[in-house]
């Protein structure tokens, strides 16, 4: 069984966990923001009163925030200026006759 | 607003880096938690949404005195609900500071100490339940006005905390309106009380939107950022212009001799509210201040047991649960 590492914040703070819902069937999870819980069970309880009041989901993930790993914003161009100039990797790159069809 | 009379920090960085940062929300592009940002664009947001936050826990106060004694079941649900929401409203915006670096018991010490301010309007009392229609047709109208422009603000955590709070702020107003139009059928002496509500509310509701700010310093630093949207002013008067016809239809009096249709400026005339007052009040000495404060620290201290046995419980359920895998 995996240790939870999610650790109280500051002093006595109950640890911050990061909340996804799913809106409706065949949606994936999305984040919605994030409260303070003791584990996941009370953090599953929380987040169906405070992000779920009128009806906003049918299934929800709790993850420690302290788990969250993020790429750094100062490294949004390496990680993301590469895909920019890649034309070809979209369908409209490729100019087709109408005579070939619905392609 | 919510966040009333919030002064922002001047920053002493880099200018090549506050140009480039000014550019970014000048392009609309929203700030995240871990972009670089100016100390005094940190520490301004911090202020304004810790008092947003705390006026909408404090907020449930004068409401929350009336959910007893609602007149109906329905009424009750119907308050319950909202009182439920501000208490939501209040958890989205604590989070949203959180991201800046900000505990959310270091925001809840300096609510208690008085570091930290709420809106004004909560220092009034909730006297009859006729002011339960008002809070929400006018307070949660105001809030609504001020709210709707924030959702655009440059802070990304804040705008979407923002998007959130007016999906459900809507109903905060109309279910206010619903109750005064119903009891506006009503007998006489119910009439009256709805009169008396608005008469006391009235100028509080205009001081929500803190003084005239149009040539403040503070004011044009934090449009520059987009933490802050319209003047105090525009934002009034946008209400008072809204409220008019709603308490025309109402069939009840704005307690406001001075008030009137300006075919000029197509816009109501109106008398400001007493200044006075208002600093007086948001510096501690309005009628429910001290009431307000000590219900926030005893929630805050007899709570304390709660949320010490919650923790242990969960410290020992995680080590049974090491053990076991042990
Ligand atoms: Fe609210
Ligand atoms: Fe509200």
């Amino acid at each position: 069984m995996a240790e939870d590492t999610s650790s109280p914040a500051a002093g006595n703070e109950w640890p911050l966990w990061e909340i996804f819902i799913r809106g409706q069937h065949g949606m994936s999870h999305r984040h919605v923001g994030s409260l303070h819980a003791t584990d996941a069970e009370h953090a599953i309880k929380n987040a169906r009163d405070v992000y779920t009041r009128r009806n906003e989901g049918v299934s929800i993930w709790v993850v420690p925030a302290s788990q969250v790993s993020a790429s750094s914003p100062s490294d949004k161009g390496p990680m993301f200026d590469p895909a920019r100039d890649k034309v070809y990797r979209h369908p409209t790159f490729y100019e087709l006759p109408d005579e070939a069809g619905k392609m | 607003m919510y966040a009333q009379l919030v002064k922002s920090e001047a920053s002493a960085e880099d200018p090549i880096r506050l140009a480039e940062f000014q550019a970014r929300i000048d392009r609309g592009e929203k700030i995240e938690p871990k972009d670089w940002m100016p100390a005094g664009y940190r520490k301004t947001l911090i202020r304004q949404i810790g008092q947003h936050a705390h006026s909408e826990i404090v907020g449930q106060l004068p409401e929350g005195n009336w959910i007893t004694r609602a007149p109906t079941l329905e009424r009750k649900a119907n308050l319950l609900a909202k009182v439920q929401d501000e208490a939501g409203h209040g958890l989205y915006l604590y989070c949203a500071a959180e991201t800046l670096g900000v505990s959310r018991d270091e925001l809840f010490e300096m609510l208690h100490n008085g570091k930290m301010k709420y809106s004004s309007i909560f220092n009034y009392p909730t006297l009859t339940w006729a002011d339960m229609g008002a809070v929400g047709w006018l307070v949660d109208g105001a809030a609504i006005m001020n709210q709707v422009p924030l959702q655009r603000t440059s802070y990304g955590p804040y705008a979407r905390a923002m998007v959130r709070i007016c999906k459900e702020e809507s109903f905060h107003q109309r279910q206010g309106y619903h109750l005064l139009l119903h009891m506006m059928k009503g007998s006489e002496a119910q009439q009256r009380m709805c009169q008396d509500a608005l008469n006391r509310m009235w100028f509080p509701a205009l001081m929500m939107f803190g003084p005239s700010d149009k040539d403040s310093v503070h004011s044009a630093q934090s449009m520059a950022w987009k933490i802050k949207m319209n003047t105090n002013d525009e934002l009034r008067q946008k209400f008072v212009d809204e409220t008019v016809r709603q308490a025309e239809f109402l069939g009840l009096q704005i307690p406001d001799d001075a008030l009137r249709w300006n075919e000029s400026t197509g816009h109501y005339d109106f008398s400001e509210p007493d200044w006075d007052e208002f600093h007086d009040v948001i510096s501690g000495n309005g009628p429910c201040n001290h009431e307000r404060l000590e219900a926030r620290k005893s929630a805050w201290n007899d709570g304390a047991w709660v949320r010490e046995a919650r923790m242990a419980h969960a410290m020992k359920n995680s080590e049974r649960r090491l053990a076991a895998a042990e």
